[in-house]
């Protein structure tokens, strides 16, 4: 039975139009995070002189510090642009996606009382 | 190495140990700390009604496990917050802050850039195709016997490293905060822990979770506040005038030695990253909330306060080298640059003091005693679920058990483990047990999360791949870490480490990839594994819809 609604969820071109659009968000985010991150500890790694530097002449503030504060709040605005999309436009799709298999399931089955 | 720095560390992540050098403190037991704890037993006696009202609450095994998933995604995000904030958190990176000023700031980045991670390729699925335990996961088209059973080993033994470090840790940390001894409160802590989980559950270990971030939030952010304010609030006075003082000078704002290597380096990003992301009392708090939608909420709240309160770290690390560095009433002998009084780690705890009291100084140590209670108390509660709901109910029952005895083989196994952890954690008292949450996180790493995220992406993952993968990564992980120097030098006192690096995730984790692939690959051609391929259509289509995932209602 649920296993048939899964192939019913399957078949629908939104459900692969669901995952592709989803995979291809999720991915690229986390892609994001990860480059700048790594890039971050390269950085640590081979030229930790440059992170204690002012960011201006004379300043207090380093380029480590800006750093480190810019990802702080660059990777929680993605998260945030993230939960955003996936609990409207994803779930919205997700439903119609669960509802046109309910739907489905419904339409064989009187078919079939009619037979 | 001073006992307290080492259960601090411990308290931690394995990554602290790095910075081992940096840091020093002498566990002494200080005179009796009144206003700490009037303010710990008014948590205690807070956190014992909601255990009451909880326990009222809890009637099926969902309730037990998950709360019933009626917890919402503010309250989830906190939990976990909570969770991931302990006390060597608050204490050892404000320390690591005052001393190596950078390098405290670059491991809270390292320890926060894993929750984006997690919630963009892991939280929706994990609450869709999780039940109890993240075996649920792992089993779902495996076998469901050998994947269970290898998977409770893999978390018991993260939980028990893990309990025993916190035990070893909370003894040492409340010997020095509450001039108690160390015996009575390991027990305190065990026997606590006991009552919340077995009376309360999941409902109440969430809000002894909450009520402990609220506290830690609170307390953190108005010492930050009454320290800058001593500044004009002031980020480059406050800079100009710290590195001014400071024995670095202005080197304090450049990284320091915690992550010289690069191998290290990389290895400690990817195991605190994927480490967190196979911690059983982690992934549990995904099934506590509704659906998808909470889930994702959950995460972002959690991040949310998580980079905060590290921020808030940071400055209150920047304010100590000022006013605590300078003021001789916290240095052993008046000698301002000498020996903190209670060792290096009370720096957070004399900032506090200096700028708002006694009052103050009770306040925020008794938070870090809620806090260490707390997450004991999640600990306990996901190891005991390893074994009643995944070696009891589906190995041994087979999915036979009645939800009442599933529950009472929960309890008794929170008895078996906390007593287990006070045995241990007095056992212990005397030895460096960094190591353990080096090894909890290791094996979370290695063993938990290749299995998990293979199990969830990649459809030719068979039975046999999970458990080569997944016994692989533990074994390799154990192995790392015994040969490494935080054992093979340190606690058996041979000369030099077998395995140069401190972290095993960057060479363990691979392993356990490996095996898990090779090993699917080569048993792809038999009946059972072509019935476990075929059977992750349906799982994928769950994982992404939703569809069938147990909610608050019972199914």
């Amino acid at each position: 039975m649920s296993s048939a609604m899964y192939q019913r969820m399957r078949a629908n071109p939104k459900f692969q139009e669901l995952v592709s659009r989803r995979g291809r968000f999720a991915w690229t985010l986390a892609f994001t995070v990860l480059v700048i991150f790594y890039g971050f500890v390269m950085v640590v790694a081979f030229n930790p002189a440059l992170l204690g530097q002012p960011i201006a002449e004379g300043s207090m503030i380093t380029v480590g510090v800006t750093l480190g504060l810019f990802m702080f709040v660059f990777f929680w605005i993605l998260t945030a642009v993230y939960v955003r999309r996936a609990n409207t436009e994803f779930d919205a799709l997700t439903s119609e996606i669960v509802q046109d298999a309910k739907a489905a399931t419904a339409a064989a089955a009187s078919g079939k009382g009619a037979a | 190495m001073p006992r307290l720095l080492a259960a601090l560390f411990a308290l931690a992540a394995p990554a602290l140990a790095l910075a081992g050098g940096a840091i020093d403190g002498q566990t002494e037991k200080q005179p009796l700390n009144v206003h700490a704890i009037v303010m710990f037993l008014l948590f205690v006696a807070l956190t014992m009604g909601i255990t009451y009202w909880a326990a009222n609450r809890t009637k099926s095994a969902a309730d037990y496990y998950t709360a019933g998933g009626g917890i919402t995604g503010f309250q989830n995000g906190m939990a976990i917050a909570g969770d991931y904030m302990s006390a060597a958190t608050l204490l050892g990176l404000t320390a690591m802050t005052y001393t190596q000023g950078f390098d405290g700031y670059m491991y809270m980045i390292a320890f926060f850039v894993g929750w984006p991670i997690i919630l963009f390729l892991m939280a929706e699925r994990l609450r869709n195709l999780g039940k109890f335990t993240f075996a649920d996961i792992t089993s779902y088209r495996l076998d469901q016997g050998k994947v269970r059973t290898m998977a409770a080993i893999s978390s018991l033994t993260v939980v028990c490293f893990y309990l025993i470090a916190q035990m070893v840790g909370a003894g040492q940390l409340i010997k020095l905060l509450f001039g108690l001894d160390y015996a009575i409160a390991v027990v305190a802590v065990g026997a606590l822990m006991m009552v919340y989980v077995i009376f309360g559950g999941m409902i109440a270990t969430t809000w002894v979770q909450i009520i402990k971030a609220g506290m830690l939030l609170t307390g953190g952010t108005i010492v930050m506040l009454l320290a800058f304010s001593q500044f004009g609030f002031s980020y480059t006075a406050l800079v100009e005038r710290a590195t001014s003082i400071h024995k670095l000078g202005f080197k304090l704002m450049a990284p320091g030695p915690l992550l010289k290597d690069p191998v290290n380096a990389v290895s400690l990003a990817l195991g605190l990253m994927f480490g967190t992301a196979g911690l059983p009392h982690i992934l549990m708090r995904f099934f506590t909330v509704n659906d998808a939608k909470e889930a994702r909420k959950s995460v972002l709240y959690a991040s949310g306060f998580v980079g905060y309160f590290f921020n808030v770290i940071f400055l209150m690390g920047l304010c100590a080298v000022l006013i605590v560095g300078q003021d001789p009433q916290f240095f052993e002998g008046g000698t301002v640059g000498g020996k903190l009084i209670g060792g290096g780690n009370m720096v957070a705890m004399h900032l506090a003091k200096a700028v708002g009291g006694n009052m103050m100084l009770g306040f925020l140590a008794a938070v870090a005693f809620a806090t260490i209670l707390a997450v004991v108390s999640g600990l306990a509660l996901a190891g005991a679920s390893a074994v009643s709901h995944d070696l009891y109910a589906r190995v041994i029952k087979k999915g036979k058990a009645s939800e009442e005895s599933e529950i009472r083989v929960s309890k008794i196994a929170t008895i078996v483990l906390g007593m287990v952890a006070i045995v241990l954690g007095i056992l212990f008292e005397k030895q460096n047990v960094a190591f353990m949450v080096g090894l909890a996180f290791g094996v979370a790493a290695a063993a938990n999360f290749p299995v998990l995220i293979l199990s969830m992406y990649w459809k030719g993952l068979t039975t046999r791949g999970a458990l080569a993968g997944g016994y692989g990564g533990l074994l390799s992980a154990v192995a790392f870490v015994v040969f490494s120097k935080s054992v093979w030098v340190t606690v058996l006192g041979n000369p030099a480490a077998i395995f140069p690096y401190d972290q095993p995730a960057l060479f363990a984790m691979p392993v356990a990839f490996v095996l898990a692939i090779v090993v699917s690959k080569l048993s792809a051609t038999s009946t059972a594994a072509k019935a476990e391929i075929e059977a992750f259509e349906d799982q994928y289509v769950r994982a992404q819809t939703g569809f069938g995932a147990s909610g608050a209602s019972k199914h």
